[in-house]
């Protein structure tokens, strides 16, 4: 299991709030709203991955069918 | 040691959630805690298949009826799955959710205990003359 993500997911939060503040400065509501969405469905679609398949792992060793 | 790395990962993954809340970023913090708790699953996954075998073993061994076994293995795995759930829903502040998650865990585990239930009625109606 690769920790990497970890970082990876807390390196786009952190880079979509600078991009968030710098784009409220500068009256741009509009396209922070839509960059902060994009952030979240990227980073959404690396851990929905993991996810299911934490889910498979519990079905097979716990035997729920 | 596996017990090391597990620690220094949940503190690290902290202190990184924390950094991310004060900058008014919880939804990012959210999936940072989803994915520290699901690598630190799949850390220990290995060593929980070693004690269900071993638990599974010593069942046969004891002659107990194999069924009981996995509807037992099986509430645990439920239990877990929604402990899963309602603990993330739960650290997002929605609480409701949380317990609603744990309501349809508690339904279904119910369900899957009945033919236990039905067994031991039989066992009692027998017992008595």
């Amino acid at each position: 299991m690769d920790i990497s993500l970890i970082f990876k997911i807390a390196s786009i939060g952190i880079l979509l709030g600078i991009l968030n503040i710098i784009l409220d400065k500068a009256d741009k509501k509009e396209f922070a709203y839509i960059t902060t969405l994009v952030g979240v469905v990227i980073v959404f679609g690396m851990v929905i991955i993991l996810i299911s398949r934490l889910f498979d792992n519990i079905r097979t060793i716990f035997q729920l069918y | 040691m596996e017990v090391v790395q597990i620690v220094g990962l949940g503190l690290v993954a902290t202190i990184l959630i924390v950094l991310l809340r004060q900058s008014d970023r919880s939804d990012a913090a959210l999936l940072v805690s989803v994915v520290t708790g699901v690598i630190i699953f799949s850390m220990v996954i290995d060593k929980v298949k070693y004690i269900i075998d071993i638990l599974s073993n010593l069942s046969r061994n004891a002659n107990i009826e194999f069924t009981y076994f996995t509807t037992i293995l099986k509430i645990i795995g439920i239990a877990y799955i929604v402990e899963f759930g309602a603990q993330i829903s739960r650290d997002a502040g929605e609480e409701s959710i949380a317990s609603k998650i744990e309501l349809g865990g508690k339904v279904i585990i119910m369900v899957l205990s009945m033919p236990i239930l039905l067994a031991l009625m039989d066992l009692i109606l027998k017992i008595l003359p």
